[in-house]
């Protein structure tokens, strides 16, 4: 491998030009200081409950009521932006440079997708930020039980999955009011965070881990609550084993969570999307079955893991098979042409919008706004589709100019960008350009450069 | 949020004309045959009651003292239509546009825009099985038929368009995409794509719908609408009105275009219906929007294919019967399907109208629906493409009883 390929298999590709020895996209343990600072969910708490306070003074009907709501609508859009910028900047080299740091964004990225939460309403737009600085980013090297905890408590996951409305149908609050159970996070919990489709488990585990999960709810104040009045009475099996009785409490479900955290089955399909989204599109099933092993071997060591990833042989020997999801070539493209993360703290608010935000958008990948519970897709072919493609060509040959005072000459770019794999039919193309913009776009529109 | 299938991608792939160079139009063409299907979804809930209005209807102005001050634009001794449509009024006259009233998808009482719009695009029942609700109606269709290839429907706009997602294959396309590069750049470009046909097509097939668009002075100014804009919030900036309407134009121009050719099925959305508040001037846009897409696809469609053409608009509910206490309504149930196209019957509001009184409306609050807006698609891919009754109720709208035939289609 490369050192090119290992910096854009592992990172966000060579920052201006240097690279790294592939042996040093290993991850550490714990949670490093974040020089950037986190936004929390009391935050985004705090934004939900000031726009719905203000839909309803809107909605009574008059002209300062209306323009409050505008003006908070708009300050949420305005952190939002905010928080792109820092979530961009970090991944460009501000949070911890160098190939581990690197490394650690990518599985900061990774598990953000795994664990989808998207906002459904204007007012919860900033509850996905605080998800991935809360309840993602803390926990991507530590045990895999853990970051389950944090995701699935979480409120943004609460909310997006509708267990915010579910009720236990035999329940106090049940009983009194048109509410029942929603089967949402049940079903995506075996689904798509733990188990996977097809492992084995039934249509009753859903119901019964549905009942189970009765009581949990968020409040305006504290985030997740566990409300005893919302909880189903009686004890649950699933996956044939008992959870809860009475009274129902928070731990029988962080005890479920522990057990779904600790099933092979977990293993297996954690491991085999892993080695999807860094290695190919259809791995080798045996690297999915050696990182299974390392976290059977470590009880779900999520440093470990990601470490036997890179340094897999097979992992090293495949060939740059996978295409740049939007967010992984824009930072990329930054880096490429020289901006660091302070650069990227300095750009204006309107040019993150419309050069980063906005541009993501329309290469199919919505800032932290997943299409689905399963997150973005994971094909090649779902990400260039003409439409999309288009996009990514567009940014290339147009918003390097705008990002950077002095284009760098084509044929050095291109080297810088893509090692070795520039010598070849993208350096003559960069060579054979018209423009500066239009060489330096040619090396950001190729395969070489869109492909890891 | 229910998880919608992602599945275009190595499908939407087949719509390359270079991937596909033996398929001849005459093969193509015969098998969904010349009808036109062109289905856009009103994002926002939009209040068919004050679209077309019951005038005649004694409870309609009871129940709306604001919103019923003006009789809108008659058409018929019943029904008028809102007075920011004289466009469509004219086309009703002709009988190139109608409506049915009292419709709605079987989503009830959540009144949520998302879901609703779930149901709306998916076509099932609220408690169908989960991989069906994450299938669109129209990509069901299009697994029905024969022959159907990527070419064959497109989704128009930035948008997903969950009603078309699905294992068929479909293109997707926004004019504001396009793609203008040098002569010297294109032939870079695909130099450097040659090698790599996943790159190389999608390349070809985007160079090609943005030339086909070239010349255009619209498109070369053309705004990219904001993707990151509220989500269901209209348009708002004082600029954005005339840019709205051009941006209109190039949709419909594109969807012309493409349903011209090879395309039998377009999808699209308009978005901005959720009027709560001050409904007199909110409504006026999004209907001018509405209106203006119609009369510019029929205008670049021309006649003979226009006549060939169902339009249908559709939205996941109606609005409260009743308007609230800042002169708009809220969710409700019942409301408008909007029809035109010279392939459908129009000039008359179709269906069963179930009145206004307290006692006929739904939950005591929204106008009863008793048209299944499902059951007006149905019946429009019927006449136009000539599937049995069997293929709509089992495969398309699987656990929909079809009911009387409106004879909507020509």
């Amino acid at each position: 491998m490369t050192p090119e390929i290992a910096a854009a298999r592992f990172g966000f590709g060579p920052m201006a030009g240097r690279v790294h020895d592939p042996q040093g996209y290993r991850v550490t343990p714990g949670d490093p200081a974040d020089p950037l600072g986190r936004y929390t969910t009391a935050a985004a708490l705090a934004q939900v409950d000031a726009l719905a306070a203000a839909r309803r003074a809107r909605n009574r009907g008059n002209a300062a009521a209306e323009a409050e709501f505008e003006r908070i609508r708009a300050a949420i859009q305005r952190d939002f932006r905010d928080r792109a910028q820092v979530m961009i900047a970090r991944a460009v080299d501000a949070a911890q440079p160098g190939p581990a740091g690197d490394f650690r964004e990518r599985l900061v990225w990774f598990w953000t997708d795994h664990f989808a939460v998207a906002a459904r309403r204007p007012r919860e737009r900033m509850l996905p930020v605080a998800f991935a600085d809360e309840a993602i980013r803390p926990h991507v090297t530590g045990p895999f039980a853990r970051l389950l905890r944090a995701a699935i408590l979480h409120p943004a996951m609460l909310t997006y999955l509708d267990q915010t409305v579910s009720v236990g149908p035999g329940s106090r609050q049940g009983q009194r009011r048109e509410a029942g159970l929603n089967e949402n996070l049940a079903r995506e919990l075996l689904e798509l965070h733990t188990l996977g489709a097809g492992s084995g488990y039934t249509q009753d585990d859903v119901r019964q881990l549905a009942e189970l999960l009765t009581g949990l709810t968020t409040d305006r104040e504290r985030g997740t609550i566990f409300d005893p009045r919302r909880a189903e009475p009686g004890a649950e099996t699933v996956l044939g084993r008992r959870y809860g009785g009475d009274p129902a409490r928070l731990e029988d479900i962080e005890a479920l969570l522990d057990d779904l955290a600790a099933d092979p089955r977990t293993a297996r399909h954690i491991a085999a999307k892993l080695a999807r989204h860094f290695v190919a599109d259809d791995p080798d099933p045996a690297i999915a079955g050696r990182l299974a092993a390392v976290w059977a071997d470590t009880r779900g060591d999520l440093a470990a893991v990601a470490n036997a990833l890179a340094a897999d042989p097979a992992v090293a020997a495949a060939p740059p098979a996978k295409v740049r999801r939007p967010l992984e070539l824009i930072v990329a493209a930054l880096r490429a042409l020289g901006l660091d993360g302070a650069a990227v703290m300095a750009l204006p608010g309107a040019a993150v919008q419309r050069r980063l935000v906005r541009a993501l958008a329309g290469m199919g990948q919505p800032f932290l706004a997943p299409p689905g519970p399963n997150g973005f897709p994971e094909a090649a072919a779902a990400w260039i589709t003409p439409q999309r493609l288009a996009a990514r060509i567009d940014w290339a040959m147009t918003e390097p100019a705008e990002l950077v005072r002095d284009l760098p000459d084509p044929r050095d770019f291109a080297l810088a960008a893509l090692g070795q794999a520039a010598l070849g039919v993208v350096a003559a193309a960069a060579a054979g350009a018209e423009t500066r913009a239009e060489g330096v776009g040619l090396v950001l529109a190729s395969p070489a450069f869109n492909r890891r | 949020m229910d998880r919608r299938a992602f599945l275009r991608s190595t499908l939407a792939l087949g719509c390359s004309a270079a991937a596909m160079p033996v398929l001849t139009h005459a093969t193509f063409a015969a098998v969904p045959g010349e009808g036109r299907l062109i289905v856009v979804i009103l994002r926002g809930g939009m209040d068919g009651l004050d679209v077309v209005r019951p005038a005649g209807d004694p409870g309609w102005r009871a129940l709306r003292p604001r919103l019923a001050a003006d009789d809108g634009l008659p058409v018929g001794n019943m029904w008028a239509l809102h007075p920011a449509l004289p466009g469509l009024a004219d086309l009703w006259r002709k009988g190139e546009a109608g409506a049915f009233h009292a419709a709605s998808t079987p989503y009830r009482d959540q009144r949520s825009h998302f879901d609703g719009q779930d149901l709306l695009e998916a076509g099932t029942a609220q408690d169908a099985p989960l991989a069906l609700r994450r299938e669109g109606w129209l990509n069901r269709m299009l697994q029905a038929v024969p022959g159907a290839r990527g070419e064959t429907a497109f989704a128009i706009g930035r948008e997903a368009m969950p009603i078309l997602s699905g294992k068929a294959a479909f293109s997707a396309w926004t004019p504001d995409a396009a793609l203008r590069l040098g002569a010297q750049a294109q032939r870079l470009l695909e130099a450097i794509y040659h090698d790599d046909p996943l790159f190389r097509e999608a390349a070809a097939d985007a160079l090609s719908l943005s030339q086909e668009r070239e010349g255009d002075p619209d498109e070369a100014m053309a705004m990219v609408a904001d993707p990151d804009a509220p989500m269901m919030a209209p348009v708002a900036s004082p600029a954005a009105p005339e840019r709205a309407l051009a941006e209109i134009d190039r949709f419909a121009a594109f969807a012309a275009d493409r349903l011209r050719g090879e395309t039998r099925i377009a999808a699209l959305s308009l978005s901005g219906w959720d009027t709560h508040v001050a409904q007199a001037s909110a409504i006026v846009r999004p209907l001018a929007r509405l209106e203006r897409l119609i009369l510019r696809l029929r205008a670049d469609l021309g006649p003979a294919i226009w006549g060939r053409t169902a339009l249908l608009a559709m939205t996941e509910f109606g609005r409260t019967a009743r308007e609230n206490g800042s002169g708009g309504t809220d969710h409700g149930t019942g409301g408008v399907v909007l029809t035109a196209g010279g392939a459908l019957r129009g000039g008359t509001v179709h269906g069963p109208w179930p009145g206004l009184a307290e006692r006929d409306l739904y939950a005591g609050r929204d106008l009863m629906p008793l048209t299944d807006v499902r059951a007006i698609a149905g019946w429009t891919m019927r006449g136009l493409y000539g599937f049995d009754r069997a293929l709509v109720e089992g495969a398309i709208f699987p656990g929909l009883d079809l009911g009387a035939d409106p004879r909507l289609v020509l």
